[in-house]
């Protein structure tokens, strides 16, 4: 997945697909390539290539050569990620490992998934088990792997209107502020957090409706401040709220499950590629090799070790002993049913695979 | 303030904004001109059918919201869409006939332009087609009597309407460099870390770095860039008048 603004075409290889699309591309940014040499667009300068990066003041330098794919790679994540800066602490590594250029799009979680859907990104790291499901039950995403988790906190203003300091439960919370009708904010975006946030008034079997109910629409961060500035309340995913804290004016309420929280408030990131052979012009080796980054040590301490206003935002996962089969299919397959079936599968693979005649 | 910018920013991210701002801008604006150029030609000088209809779609593009257009663009390059996804002509024993590989063009600056192309087009048009009609008819009476043919008039009454010309590319320009939703759907808002914590922008335009730092609730960062742009559609358009000028002098 490359854009290729004129200033790297040398490094494209010749097969037919890389030469339509360089084509293409050149057809494309014709006007662009013209007017204003197309400097800092791509990866770091990339002027010269061959010669690697000359100005010292970066860490990390794009390779010639990249070692997978085509050397870009777009994810497709959420708001979270993105916002709290891991991405861009933990991204340069990646680069400086495999040779590949991350293009991070961050959207909320059911836009990220929905963009891998349409085979427009190459992988996805996203948080919200339900939709991740249906992402892989419906062949759109393969290999999935958890990464790490944090949790969510209930936050509103520090007088807490609606008097649900220190709850222990999530759901009597929820329940609370309906009963008093104080201001709720909800992302209604169709994110992780929105998930969680609908998934909460379900499970309090209140139906959230009201003027002091109120739909942003907008990323976790723009739903903090529109929070902070009207006195309502709202759940926000922990590390978003911590590395915003300085300037907003809102206080944890409900506290998750990494301080004793309801488990209900726990927030798992899976990473997913999307499959290959639904999309084939997706980078799907850039694709694994993410993924193999983000679960191998290296990626895992770079994730602990990623900290905001001093305090370690995400907490890896990946790394056990132990196996962990429910990370890879959707929570509720059945393992044993499946079993039963597979001289049937067998031969399906036969029928489809081996040519006539064989 | 810019002092601060710089220090969080980095100023190698901040001008990489400022280069992916421009090349989207002025790419879109040139394609655009082009386009309008004859597009205004032929309606300002021709006459037929349907005309009425077609000035008056253009003059509702001037309007068009470019959310919507973020999003029709989106839909076309994708690549579950007619273009990025190839689409097929239905001939037997043909399979997909025209592709761009759509992944290769979403998110990318190239589609940003192919955005801002259908934004800025429907005023440089519309600004360019009022100027030539409002050319004093005597020009033409005049190229006319001195014996001109068609296009010797044409010529005349183009070289008349230059002044408004430049107008139409500047009110072009203006439209494509503030706008903010269409290149948020289609370019994605990418910068690319490169370790250290410092970035550089591949999709990322000025509005969009704003809608970021308003998200993140860095409002003075957003504030100074906002600024930022403000200066550089102050110069663009202080050059069109120098232009402007030169050429009544």
């Amino acid at each position: 997945m490359r854009y290729n603004a004129g200033d790297m075409s040398d490094r494209d290889g010749g097969d037919e697909g890389t030469t339509r699309r360089r084509l293409m591309q050149a057809t494309g940014v014709a006007g662009l390539a013209g007017l204003a040499g197309c400097s800092g667009s791509g990866g770091g300068s990339t002027d010269a290539p061959a010669t690697g990066e000359s100005e010292g003041d970066m860490s990390t330098t794009e390779p010639p050569d990249p070692n997978v794919g085509d050397g870009e790679l777009v994810l497709a994540t959420t708001t979270s990620t993105y916002d709290t800066g891991l991405l861009d602490a933990i991204n340069p590594l990646f680069q400086e490992a495999f040779g590949v250029t991350v293009r991070t799009i961050s959207q909320g979680t059911g836009a990220a998934i929905e963009t891998g859907r349409n085979g427009d990104a190459d992988v996805i790291l996203v948080h919200a088990r339900g939709p991740e499901d249906e992402f892989l039950r419906d062949g759109a995403g393969i290999n999935r792997r958890d990464v790490m988790f944090n949790d969510f906190v209930i936050v509103g203003p520090e007088d807490d209107p609606a008097g649900i300091d220190g709850m222990s439960s999530a759901t009597e919370a929820f329940a609370t502020i309906a009963e008093q009708e104080a201001t709720f904010l909800s992302r209604g975006d169709d994110s992780g957090t929105n998930t969680k946030e609908l998934n909460i008034w379900e499970a309090a079997r209140v139906e959230p409706a009201g003027s002091w109910y109120r739909e942003t629409g907008q990323g976790m961060g723009d739903t903090l401040n529109q929070a902070s500035q009207t006195g309502g309340y709202t759940l926000s995913d922990r590390g978003t709220y911590l590395s915003q804290q300085n300037n907003i004016d809102l206080v944890i309420h409900v506290q998750g499950p990494l301080r004793d929280g309801p488990a209900i408030l726990q927030n798992p990131y899976g990473v997913i590629p999307v499959n290959p052979a639904v999309h084939d012009n997706v980078n799907y080796m850039a694709a694994m090799a993410y993924v193999s980054f983000l679960t191998s040590p290296m990626g895992q301490a770079a994730i602990e070790e990623y900290t905001a206003n001093g305090s370690q935002l995400f907490f890896p996962n990946a790394l056990s002993e132990e196996p962990d089969f429910q990370q890879y299919v959707p929570q509720d397959y059945d393992g044993a049913s499946s079993a039963s079936v597979s001289p049937e599968r067998f031969q399906s693979w036969v029928d489809e695979f081996v040519p006539e005649g064989f | 303030m810019f002092g601060g910018i710089i220090a969080e920013f980095g100023t190698r991210y901040l001008i990489s904004i400022v280069v992916v701002t421009l090349q989207v801008s002025l790419a879109a604006v040139s394609i655009s001109t082009l386009v309008s150029v004859v597009l205004a030609g032929v309606l300002g000088f021709g006459d037929f059918r349907g005309k009425g209809v077609l000035v008056s779609v253009i003059n509702t593009g001037m309007g068009f919201p470019s959310v919507v257009v973020g999003l029709v663009v989106l839909l076309l390059l994708s690549n579950a869409g007619p273009v990025g996804g190839g689409f097929d002509l239905g001939l037997p024993g043909v399979g997909v006939l025209y592709s761009f590989g759509g992944v290769e063009l979403l998110y990318t600056p190239t589609a940003m332009v192919v955005s801002q192309v259908v934004l800025a087009t429907p005023v440089i048009t519309s600004v360019t087609l009022s100027a030539i009609e409002s050319v004093d008819p005597s020009i033409r009476d005049a190229a006319f009597a001195a014996g001109g043919t068609a296009r010797d008039v044409q010529i005349a009454v183009v070289r008349e309407a230059r002044y408004g010309l430049v107008t139409a590319v500047l009110a072009g320009f203006g439209r494509a460099v503030s706008e903010v939703g269409s290149v948020l759907i289609v370019g994605g808002n990418i910068a690319i870390a490169t370790g250290g914590g410092a970035r550089v922008s591949f999709t990322r335009t000025l509005t969009t770095a704003i809608t970021l730092e308003a998200r993140q609730g860095n409002y003075g960062t957003g504030i100074a860039l906002g600024v930022v742009l403000l200066t550089i559609a102050l110069a663009v358009n202080g050059l069109g008048n120098v232009v402007r000028d030169r050429g009544r002098a």
